[in-house]
């Protein structure tokens, strides 16, 4: 029996860190993932095949990657590069239908200085590419299992946030748990994320006003704008009622997207600014500090693009229960509904509908988050990873040619 | 349940409902399996004031009471901001949602 809880850590200097695997491009993951990555929907049983073989690895199947074009495309790639480039993947197998396409993964992993490989079926079949991929897939396993953590500032730590299946409880408890924690992280140097670019209508003046400077709160107010008109107004059949707000959200006592969106801007506690507005799937690049996304507000898509942005540990404030998770970043589990914490109890890492009964403040709510947060860098399996939930899901903007 | 004081960082008796602002004219029920015409104590968590008020139907965990009667074509206030339009009335403690609360946007 371990004397010491694998919990908060502070070092000699008496700041937060934690224990992770420093790359070769300098930044820290929490997980050590051998990932074998399909290029397109074609090679996902080749990847399965080579994940099933070589035990230890992790095949993330997909459903893209054929004729698609133009911006849709670049974010395709941006997304699956992004992915095998996260610091939670030490080493990545591509396999892809073809040669070409192939490489430009390949090519766009290698920038981190990551050991990564590919193959391509035509020529070959689906049975000697399996096999081919299997040695290198062995040889990146054990190279990979030898690697270890050590300890890093937690400036060092990159934390997103999405919700799910909110409520009236999540604006009450579980969002602005994660408000308080990037209010008292981001001073102490993380790089956080928020997005969910439709789910901000009725609180856009807000978000708009929470931006580092009014150049990057009008940037904000055009991609909100461009969802809107190009996304929203030029598809919907009616309001949206039963989408956006869900039904989960609706059973929940959530009635208007108004009222979703103020408790959805709870993320972002009281204090800190965002600094940036990046695409989706880009990766921040000025500095430390909270980013805004242009993401869509379904959770495994969301969740799946700022994890191919680089981040490696997921808050998620859920009210009536989503079950998300990601395969290669632990998604972290917040609620504050007590008829949620315990008929779904497996599903959630930290209970703070205490919050509701009054019997916890907010501030040692946020508290209790930067400690699981940390505890999950640390190696604490999430209950997402235990219970085997890896929704991989790519954003598609429009139709393939 | 006593219609004490309750102040920041004393034991208080558990609220039936919370309000985020005092501005607001809808609260939120936190209980579970909550009856009409239970004498309820609120708690509006910007500033820490109770109230009470009376429930006018069986509200489930998590949906929203109004605070006074609210006429179709008010304006619901949460967070102290515009959540949406009334779409018929509803008298002071009475349930608030999608049966006569609508969006303004989309």
């Amino acid at each position: 029996m371990a004397a010491k809880r694998n919990g908060k850590r502070r070092s000699p200097s008496g700041n937060l860190s934690f224990r992770g695997w420093r790359r070769e491009n300098g930044r820290v993951g929490v997980r050590n993932h051998v990932v074998i990555l399909p290029l397109d929907d074609l090679s996902n049983a080749a990847s399965e095949a080579v994940a099933n073989t070589i035990k230890g690895t992790l095949a993330l199947p997909h459903a893209y990657g054929r004729l698609q074009f133009g911006a849709d495309l670049d974010l395709f790639f941006r997304t699956l590069i992004g992915t095998g480039s996260n610091p939670n993947v030490a080493a990545v197998v591509v396999i892809g239908i073809e040669d070409g396409w192939t490489k430009r993964v390949v090519d766009g992993i290698t920038k981190t200085g990551k050991p990564v490989v590919g193959f391509g079926i035509e020529g070959h079949g689906d049975i000697a590419t399996v096999a081919r991929a299997s040695y290198k897939a062995k040889e990146f396993l054990h190279w990979a299992s030898e690697l270890e953590r050590e300890e890093c500032p937690i400036s060092d730590l990159w934390v997103s946030t999405k919700c799910g299946e909110s409520d009236t409880t999540t604006g009450l408890a579980s969002c602005p748990t994660v408000g308080n924690m990037y209010d008292k992280l981001v001073p102490m140097g993380i790089t956080g994320v928020f997005g969910e670019t439709t789910e901000i209508t009725g609180a856009e003046h807000i978000a708009k006003s929470r931006a580092i400077d009014a150049k990057i709160g009008e940037k904000w107010m055009q991609v909100f704008q461009a969802y809107q008109d190009e996304v929203i107004e030029a598809h919907k059949v009616d309001n949206l009622m039963d989408s956006q707000p869900t039904k989960g959200n609706i059973a929940g006592g959530l009635t208007t997207i108004e009222e979703k969106a103020l408790g959805n801007l709870e993320k972002i506690g009281r204090t800190c600014r965002y600094i940036e507005v990046l695409e989706p799937a880009e990766t921040p690049a000025a500095g430390p500090g909270l980013y805004y996304m242009d993401t869509s507000s379904a959770a495994a898509e969301c969740v799946t693009l700022m994890a191919a942005a680089g981040y490696v540990v997921h808050t998620f404030p859920t009210g009536q229960g989503n079950v998300i998770g990601n395969p290669i970043v632990p998604v972290v589990k917040i609620s504050g509904n007590p008829r949620t914490v315990r008929t779904m109890a497996e599903h959630i890492d930290l209970d703070v509908s205490g919050i509701l009964r009054r019997e916890l403040t907010l501030e040692k709510a946020g508290d209790a988050l930067i400690d699981m947060v940390v505890r999950t860098a640390n190696g604490r399996l999430t209950a997402a990873e235990a219970l085997g939930h890896r929704e991989f899901v790519m954003t598609k903007l429009y139709r393939s040619a | 349940m006593g219609a004490t004081e309750e102040t920041r960082g004393k034991r208080v008796a558990e609220p039936h409902f919370l309000v985020h602002s005092p501005k607001d004219n809808v609260g939120v029920v936190v209980v579970e399996g909550l009856r009409t015409g239970t004498d309820m104590l609120g708690l509006i968590t910007e500033t820490d004031k109770t109230l009470r008020l009376t429930a006018s139907a069986d509200i489930p965990i998590g949906h929203k009471v109004a605070l006074k009667p609210l006429k179709k074509g008010d304006t619901v206030v949460k967070y102290g901001e515009d959540i949406g339009r009334m779409t018929a009335d509803a008298a002071s403690g009475e349930h608030v949602h999608v049966q006569n609360l609508k969006t303004k946007r989309w």
